[in-house]
């Protein structure tokens, strides 16, 4: 097989470069920076620091309220995910079977994409709030039902609700490409022998879309815990007492607002670390069930 | 033809340069958001048409939290304005970055007079060095008040607004029984439930005198009046005096006053500016916080921000600066300060100038006069000077969590203050280490 190469590797690296500088500057540099002051106590206005090992994470991991923000980060990824990738998987196999008005659906369906995340919690906050928003109906029928103001796991389904609408749409793209490369003769062939649209959905569609899913499981479980931000901050400001204080949230309100920096860069290691072993689990364990064909 | 235009150019270039070489320009970063960022632009234009030899360059940045931020990452980046405006709870960690010009200092050495006794002491105090030195410029500023509505009250019956906590209850129970169903709208805040409450009763919030002696002190006020108070609130909502009204729930407490929905709320008296734009269609007015019963009222202190003057800029810009600064420290300016907004004047001769004028004898000003009732009523002793603690918008986002989730009936209210008193003092001793060695000026 002939491949092409370049003759002198300088032009390789010049071509690289460009790329290597953005990581080093937006990546590298920041991560090391973040790992630096996990282990000092920074001031903020700057002027100097003290090394203090590893008490920075002991403070972190000895807190009660850090694991129960832990805890609400996995639920919240877990089941943003699920239901995003659920619904658009539904949504992508009724356009995929051309039902009617499919086309207006292709568009629609990836307009959420494009909105950013605090106009989502903006828009949100409207649709829940018990006062004013369209679930105050709920409120009408039976007084105090519906508050996520004041009912903590009510605002966990609100931030949940509103992350997975955000990703339907991306994993929505997708599904489609993934379905609509899926050969026809395959499926044709199939209702021949007789397989309902539901069974060659499970026995055919699925198994050849694994590939997809797998790859959207992964960027939708990462995407779930570094980019919830913007709508836990426009949706419950990670209130009401803590319930939705995901994990990266807390390093913002910590190290933003409260200018703890270093307690604020001891987290997001600890982050760092959880979304790459999670990847990793992914890859070791979930791929070995994946068939690329 | 050609000679002409060139002459021109020269010309308008020449101008040009010479105006921007007369104007020495510096920056200044503000917090304050909406119609009242609005009047602090008004304040820079003010300054820049008053003279022709200084240039204000005023950015706003969206919130009081990330003015200190960016100011923050531009600082540490170099980039920093001469001028920030930072809320009351920045000011330990400013004043312990040493990373500042004291405003007395500058004053000085600029020649500029600036009679600092003729401040407020209640102002004075939280913004003064040890040695009572101004650090910080004292510039917006206000204190709590509560808010009433006067028609309610006097369908309930109730003459005079109720000066103590006893009052206020038995007000509640009047304006029940006359069909106002609810008397208070309540947000939790810790300025006005914790500090300004601890300083009207003199009860300490934490030791070493609220921390003004030392950075090893340590929170109580889990141990004084406030542990009842926040009971008592808790016990007014499960009764149905009260409702909670956050703009988290869609409804802040100005609002459902404003509308009528409930009789009272407490707030800063900024708020008393933009209650009278909001129109309500009832009569209103202020009073100050109640206290308990068989306490003595003392002052309470001031809340908002002051104005830093961060180090590492040019001697030119600080002359600029100090100008500025100065130019805000002029009764005319105070007067207008105050007139656009609901705060208060921070220098006795502001105030008196106002007075004299006859500015709270009638609406919509009448009623700001009692903000400053309120911050004069006793000279500020050991416990009623402020606070000065480090990680203080932890502290405060502490109480706020915890005391959310006891009014949730998550937890008792005792245990509550309990929790965020011991959080509170993890911050306080995570502060003190970052600032080893070093002390308040």
């Amino acid at each position: 097989m002939r491949r092409a190469y370049f003759k002198t590797s300088w032009i390789a690296a010049l071509l690289l470069a460009p790329q290597l500088l953005i990581i080093f500057v937006f990546f590298y540099w920041p991560s090391a920076q973040a790992v630096y002051w996990a282990f000092t106590l920074e001031q903020p206005w700057g002027g100097g620091n003290t090394w203090v090992g590893f008490d920075n994470f002991r403070n972190i991991l000895s807190d009660p309220y850090y694991w129960s923000s832990v805890r609400v980060s996995l639920i919240y990824a877990v089941a943003a995910t699920a239901l995003a990738m659920g619904m658009s998987l539904i949504l992508a196999m009724f356009v995929d079977r051309q039902l009617a008005g499919y086309k207006a659906y292709r568009v629609a369906l990836i307009w959420p994409y494009a909105i950013a995340a605090p106009a989502v919690g903006l828009a949100f906050r409207f649709i829940f709030n018990p006062n004013a928003g369209i679930f105050s109906y709920v409120n009408t029928v039976i007084p105090g039902l519906w508050d996520p103001t004041q009912i903590g796991w009510q605002a966990v389904v609100t931030i949940i609700l509103a992350g997975a609408w955000k990703h339907v749409a991306y994993s929505f793209i997708f599904f489609l490409a993934a379905l609509q490369s899926i050969p026809r003769s395959l499926t044709e062939a199939a209702a021949m022998d007789g397989a309902r649209p539901l069974r060659r959905m499970v026995d055919l569609q699925l198994p050849l879309l694994t590939p997809t899913v797998f790859f959207l499981f992964v960027i939708n479980i990462t995407d779930s815990f570094t980019d919830s931000f913007g709508i836990v901050d426009t949706l419950t400001g990670g209130g009401p007492f803590r319930a939705t204080d995901l994990m990266v949230y807390k390093i913002y309100s910590d190290g933003f607002r409260g200018f703890d920096y270093s307690g604020a860069a001891a987290q997001s290691i600890i982050l760092m670390v959880l979304v790459m072993a999670l990847t990793f689990v992914q890859f070791r364990y979930v791929e070995r069930r994946v068939h690329y064909t | 033809m050609k000679t002409k235009l060139a002459t021109a150019a020269l010309a308008v270039l020449a101008t040009a340069g010479a105006a921007s070489a007369e104007k020495t320009k510096f920056e200044y970063w503000y917090g304050l958001t909406g119609d009242l960022g609005n009047v602090v632009l008004e304040t820079c234009n003010r300054f820049n048409a008053s003279q022709d030899q200084y240039e204000a360059v005023c950015v706003g940045q969206d919130g009081y939290d990330k003015a200190v931020q960016n100011t923050i990452a531009a600082f540490r980046a170099g980039k920093h304005p001469t001028l920030l405006q930072s809320f009351d709870a920045g000011t330990a960690d400013l004043m312990l970055s040493g990373q500042f010009y004291p405003v007395h200092q500058m004053m000085k050495d600029f020649n500029i007079e600036i009679d600092w006794a003729n401040y407020f002491p209640g102002i004075a105090n939280y913004y003064s060095s040890s040695k009572g030195d101004f650090v910080s410029m004292p510039f917006n500023s206000s204190t709590p008040v509560y808010y009433y509505n006067k028609e309610q009250f006097e369908k309930a019956g109730i003459t005079e607004a109720p000066l103590t906590w006893e009052g206020m209850e038995a007000a509640f129970k009047a304006l029940k029984a006359s069909g106002q169903a609810c008397s208070l709208a309540y947000a939790p805040s810790t300025w006005v439930d914790l500090e300004q409450f601890s300083m009207a009763h003199n009860v300490p919030v934490a030791s070493k005198n609220n921390g003004y002696d030392g950075l090893d002190s340590e929170l109580v006020f889990n141990t004084t009046k406030h542990v009842e108070h926040m009971e008592n609130i808790q016990r007014w909502i499960n009764e149905g005096y009260a409702l909670v009204r956050t703009p988290v729930s869609g409804k802040s407490a100005r609002d459902s006053f404003v509308e009528g929905e409930c009789s009272v709320f407490f707030s800063s008296i900024a708020d008393h500016n933009t209650v009278g734009k909001l129109k309500p269609t009832f009569a209103w007015d202020v009073q100050m916080i109640p206290v308990y019963e068989g306490t003595e009222r003392h002052n309470t202190v001031v809340g908002g921000a002051s104005l830093w003057v961060l180090a590492g800029k040019s001697d030119d810009e600080y002359k600029a600066a100090a100008a500025y600064l100065a130019f805000l420290a002029t009764p005319e300016s105070e007067e207008f300060w105050s007139t656009n907004t609901g705060y208060i004047p921070v220098t006795k001769a502001g105030f008196n100038a106002l007075v004299e004028k006859g500015f709270y004898n009638n609406a919509p000003y009448k009623g700001r006069e009692v903000a400053l009732k309120s911050l004069t009523y006793t000279e500020p002793g050991p416990l009623t000077r402020g606070i000065r603690l480090g990680s203080f918008i932890q502290i405060r986002a502490e109480w706020q969590a915890e005391v959310e989730a006891a009014l949730a009936g998550q937890k008792t209210m005792k245990e509550a203050l309990d929790t965020a008193v011991a959080r509170g003092n993890d911050h306080l001793k995570r502060f003190a280490q970052t600032y080893k060695g070093k002390s308040f000026p």
